[in-house]
């Protein structure tokens, strides 16, 4: 058994009440969501926090997926799990599923939250791949009041957020648009490992032609990137294996990887292209109906 | 030629398929694991690890974690020096630093202990001691190791230059060269055994125990070989031995890491006589796969001779070892590369040469350990990959090749070229089975068409032979000790028996197999027969259970001190049956007068009639008892034929392990559920192997693969459904003809999952890329750039 430092521990019971606390004890306190990710780096001693604030008591306030006309909202208390099973969710944008299914282990999906995902900032982390994807806007609330910020605002490099130390991301916002799908591929070493490359992408299609996409790669750069020029690219062509390929030859470029145990910069340059590719060529297919 | 086989699934009393007797208490949680120990004023250990790979301590200052107000005890090598007990002796005919001294030699390499009141006490002030260390260049490449201008590791040895361990040769070199120098086809390899490890579930850990007043020492430990452990202790202490007792309880998965004895488990007695007080010491995650005893490591380069129709002529291989920072091996004395030598495979070959040279490194001690029968699992992989390689520069069918090469039948007993006398086999009956079970054909059809595709799927044969259940003792010791099993067995008056065994249960399930060993030879079932294991107070002496020899030694003894307390019976059944010992047959749990079934008396009826108050024949003392040590004569030489098939992603590299069919001869079969299990867990090991496993190290020997999310084991996920077939071809040596099956299938499968891949490959002219195939891996030799990952 790995042991973390000592700590003191709060019950939050409400969105208020957590930035109250956090607003006390300051720099020296820390949320805590599913704790997949903070508890084992408190137990490998990488970080030290004096003061663990629980939020699960916050499940019923921010536990929720709202599918709107315009926007799906999802709390940040959301689990993993609630995000793997929810019909409503995979038939707005199917990304999600796809994800969730890939993403660590029943054990871990059933007490991971979105919020903590979004909050690690691993550069690793799949679901903010999704976020980056769907071009999703974070609710950050503090003492101040709210405000929103997008996913490239969110990020400010590995481990590191917007969210300042009295503050609680509360929701995350996904704008809907009709005439779209979505799809995410990943590679790991085995189930349950982080990335080597997860990709995911977003289109819309008018007709036969390529209004809009999106990509957010994960595992290829200090955080989640979204590669604008992927998206140039795409829009206002037809879709074919020959745009895909060249779409996925972009993210290659652009993308910045480095060498480690999961990989080689040069596959996963590779990856970044295939999986672009197969992402497009899933989400496309899923707008025709020819696949779920 | 196809051979039937049947299991021997008769479900008496004795052999047969039925549930493990101690499973109930695993599942419902009620195992007795180390941790579970709890004594009352038990206290608690932590050691600190060295930070770097290679550095030399100029000072240690503990002052402030003396000052916590729930530490005990502060100890450092210093202190341990003082007591002369700073270094202990390896299994290996090296020394180990229990606490550093005089430099660090790994990363994690253990510096000092606290002692505390609780462990997250013992934890927290192990970061208030003050290291100061001078860093040293870390020798992290074994290719380099020997360089003139390496620094060395090993200063603490006399006279010591530079970072040899040892040298070791086996076969005849000068009738290999002639073979190699005859040969139409010569095929070489350059190939890498990546360094693993066994990953057991349950971590290292120890509480000892020391009692003033009696000057007894108890201590419950993760170990395989809690017998010899006493002894060693009983050396190195001078604590006399009839005062220790070890106990070993459930013990949460071994594979060859709880052989060794852990600094860790000296320090938590030194601790005790220190305090007075039981210490407990519990490894976590992270000192377990960065400190504990590691597996392989052999950077090999093989080459195999052969006529231009694929003859097998002649094999040769060098082997550069990795040692680590001290030579921690649990091997045989004399097998210092332990029984690597059985690298001929299972071919008639003609002539053998390996040339071996170990080196020290700034790695983590160990070696051996991880279910590899010594070092078998190296020597087979080597083989089976080399005559892969030969596959593919003849343009034959591996099976083919194979066939024309195996031992024959009416060979055994074979005496390899380097020594090893295989006791009995029938491989080519061994491998159809497998290639029925495969529909081999059908599988080279299915990859034909695929192949037409572009798709890449590949067919990966391996046939391996152990070699296990060491000794015979003359020539197999650990530390002076013989590799012999001692086994007691007594009947009590109800007829019910209690069996003592020296070896020691990590989940392979002795409780039930060595109960029913017994209950074959005296008919009690297996459900009125205990099993006893694990404490040396409670058992015979022994060598303890690695390299596959529970079942070839203390096996063979359960069955031997039955046949004893039969003989036994025997004599007392014919005197409550007035007729002469002659005139009676035994018919499985009973005597009965020849001609006469009526006519007998139950082995329940005797056990109470030895403990009652009538007759004994002359010369027969009372009670139903006997004790036996068994002394092998030989080795057992289980072997197999392994079939593995794999697709393989043409643009990610991702490979899938899509069906394995596993065929195993291992003898008699006692218990074919368990069996199944065993074969199961190496099946898995062996993926594990192949594509995922390696503890690998960065420049400065900075360990990288410290947790289970860096150390990458297999789950249900990256397995298919085994299909596992047998034959049966029973050791001609072995009481009951059993040959051991533990380590069978991690021996037997990494070489077929590398070998389907590369057939999987073909396409791309590949013929090597070494272990881990992973994604990336895999991807840079397809693209023409394949690279050892050391
Ligand atoms: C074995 C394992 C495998 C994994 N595999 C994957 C994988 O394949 N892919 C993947 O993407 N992820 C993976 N993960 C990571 C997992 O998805 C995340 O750990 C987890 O979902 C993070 O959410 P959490 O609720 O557990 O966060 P926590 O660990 O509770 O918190 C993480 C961080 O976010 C902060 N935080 C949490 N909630 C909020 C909030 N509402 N507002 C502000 N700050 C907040 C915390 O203070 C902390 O700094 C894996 C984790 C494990 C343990």
């Amino acid at each position: 058994m790995q042991l973390p430092a000592p700590f003191d521990y709060e019950r939050a019971t409400s969105v208020d009440h957590t930035i109250q606390l956090l607003d006390r004890l300051g720099g020296t306190a820390r949320i805590v969501a599913g704790g997949h990710s903070l508890l084992p780096m408190m137990k490998l001693r990488l970080v030290h926090v004096e003061y663990l604030i629980d939020i699960n008591d916050l499940h019923g306030e921010l536990g929720y997926i709202r599918v709107e006309p315009t926007r799906i909202r999802i709390g940040a208390m959301t689990r993993h799990r609630e995000l793997l099973d929810s019909p409503e969710l995979r038939r707005a944008l199917p990304i999600f599923h796809d994800a969730e299914r890939v993403i660590a282990d029943p054990l871990v999906r059933n007490r991971g939250t979105i919020g903590g995902s979004l909050c690690q900032a691993d550069p690793s982390e799949d679901l903010s791949a999704v976020c980056t994807t769907l071009n999703a806007s974070c609710v950050i609330r503090g003492r101040g009041g709210e405000r929103v910020v997008t996913m490239a605002e969110l990020y400010r490099g590995p481990y590191e957020t917007a969210v300042g130390p009295a503050e609680i991301l509360t929701e995350i916002r996904i704008p809907l648009r009709a005439g779209g799908s979505s799809a995410f591929e990943k590679v790991g070493r085995r189930a349950g490992d982080w990335a080597v490359v997860s990709c995911g992408v977003a289109v819309w299609l008018d007709g036969a032609v390529i209004t809009d996409a999106r990509v957010g790669l994960a595992a290829v750069g200090p955080n989640t990137t979204g590669i604008p020029a992927v998206s140039q690219a795409l829009r206002g062509r037809a879709p074919s294996e020959t745009l895909f390929a060249a779409a996925g030859a972009i993210a290659a470029e652009y993308c910045t990887p480095v060498d480690d145990q999961r990989g080689s910069v040069d596959y996963k340059r590779h990856l970044a292209a295939e999986l672009t590719r197969r992402a497009l060529r899933r989400a496309v297919a899923r707008i025709d109906g020819r696949e779920l | 030629m196809s051979t039937e086989f049947v299991d021997n699934d008769r479900k008496p009393v004795g052999y047969g398929r039925m549930l493990r007797k101690e499973d109930p208490r695993f599942v419902r949680g009620k195992g007795r694991f180390i941790d579970d120990v709890q004594l009352p004023g038990m206290l608690h250990l932590a050691l600190l690890r060295a930070p770097i790979a290679h550095g030399r301590i100029l000072g240690v200052d503990t002052t402030a974690a003396e000052a916590h107000p729930k530490v005990k005890l502060v100890v450092t090598g210093a202190m341990l020096a003082e007591r002369g007990l700073a270094w202990m002796p390896t299994m290996s005919g090296d020394v180990q630093a229990v606490l550093a001294t005089d430099k660090v030699r790994f990363q994690g390499q253990e510096v000092a202990f606290v002692v505390a009141e609780d462990r997250y006490a013992a934890r927290d002030a192990l970061e208030l001691i003050d290291v100061e260390y001078e860093q040293l260049p870390a020798v992290a490449n074994v290719r380099t190791a020997l360089d003139p201008a390496a620094p060395v590791i090993r200063d603490d040895l006399a006279g010591k230059t530079d970072n040899h361990c040892f040298d070791w040769e086996t076969g005849d070199r000068a009738a290999t060269e002639a073979a190699f120098a005859d040969a139409d086809v010569v095929v070489s390899q350059d190939m890498v055994y990546p360094r693993v490890h066994p990953a057991p579930l349950e971590t290292c850990g120890a509480v000892a125990d020391y009692d003033a007043v009696d000057g007894g020492l108890t201590l419950w430990c993760t170990t395989q070989a809690p017998h010899a452990h006493r002894t060693l202790y009983a050396l190195v202490s001078g604590l006399p031995e009839h005062m220790i007792r070890v106990i070993s309880p459930d013990i949460g998965g071994g594979f060859g890491n709880k052989v060794p004895i852990y600094p860790g488990y000296v320090c938590a007695i030194v601790a005790s006589l220190l305090t007075g007080e039981p210490v407990k010491w519990t490894e976590d995650r992270s000192e377990n796969l960065t400190s504990t005893a590691f597996a392989r490591d052999y950077i090999m380069h093989g080459e195999l001779a052969a006529t231009r129709d694929g003859r097998i002529l002649a094999i040769r291989t060098r082997v550069l070892a990795d040692h680590g920072a001290f030579n921690g091996v649990a091997a045989p004395t004399n097998y210092p590369a332990g029984f690597f030598g059985v690298f001929t495979g299972s071919y008639d070959i003609r002539a053998a040469y390996c040339a071996m040279t170990a080196v020290y490194t700034n790695k983590a001690p160990g070696g051996v350990a991880y279910s590899c029968s010594f070092r078998i699992t190296e020597a087979v992989y080597l083989i089976e990959r080399l005559v892969d390689c030969l596959a593919f520069e003849l343009e034959l069918d591996p099976v083919e090749l194979r066939l024309a090469n195996l031992l024959r039948p009416e060979q055994f007993p074979y005496t390899t070229r380097t020594g090893w006398v295989y006791d009995s086999g029938n491989y080519e009956a061994t491998l159809r089975e497998a290639l029925r079970i495969a529909d081999y054909d059908g599988l080279r059809r299915e990859q034909r068409d695929k192949r037409a595709r572009g798709e890449l799927m590949g067919i990966g044969v391996s046939f391996f032979t152990e070699a296990v259940g060491a000794g015979p003792r003359r020539d197999m010791d650990i530390m002076g000790l013989g590799m012999a099993d001692g086994a007691e067995l007594r009947v009590h008056p109800t007829g019910k028996a209690v069996l003592r065994v020296s070896c020691q249960t990590q989940g392979q399930g002795h409780e039930t197999t060595f109960a029913q060993i017994v209950a074959e030879e005296i008919g009690i079932p297996p459900a009125d027969i205990k099993v006893v294991h694990g404490d040396t107070d409670q058992t015979p002496f022994g060598l303890g259970t690695y390299g596959s020899r529970s079942t070839s030694v203390s096996g063979a003894a359960a069955a031997m001190v039955a046949r004893k307390v039969r003989d036994k019976a025997r004599l007392i059944a014919s005197a409550m049956l007035e007729i002469s010992v002659a005139d009676l047959v035994w018919d499985k749990g009973s005597f009965a007068v020849v001609g006469d079934p009526t006519s007998c008396v139950t082995i329940q009826d005797i056990a109470m009639h030895a403990h009652g108050t009538g007759e004994l024949p002359d010369g027969v003392e009372g009670s139903l008892e006997a004790q036996v040590h068994y002394n092998p004569e030989n080795l057992t030489y289980p072997n197999g034929a392994y079939i593995c098939v794999v697709d393989v992603d043409p643009d990610t590299a991702v490979v899938t392990v899509r069906r394995f069919v596993a065929v195993d001869d291992c003898g008699t079969r006692i218990n074919p559920m368990i069996i199944e299990g065993q074969v199961h867990r190496g099946l898995t090991d062996g993926v594990g192997m192949a594509l995922m496993e390696m503890i690998a190290f960065d420049d400065d020997g900075n360990c990288l693969s410290g947790s289970l999310m860096d150390y990458l084991l297999p789950s249900a996920l990256e397995v298919p459904d085994w299909q596992t077939g047998f034959t049966v071809t029973p050791s001609p040596h072995h009481p009951i003809g059993a040959k051991g099956v533990g380590e069978s299938a991690t021996v037997g499968s990494p070489p077929a999952v590398v070998n389907a891949v590369m057939d999987a490959l073909k396409p791309y002219g590949l013929r090597h890329a070494d272990m881990p195939l992973t994604p990336s891996r895999l991807w840079e030799a397809m693209r023409g750039n394949p690279q050892p990952p050391v």
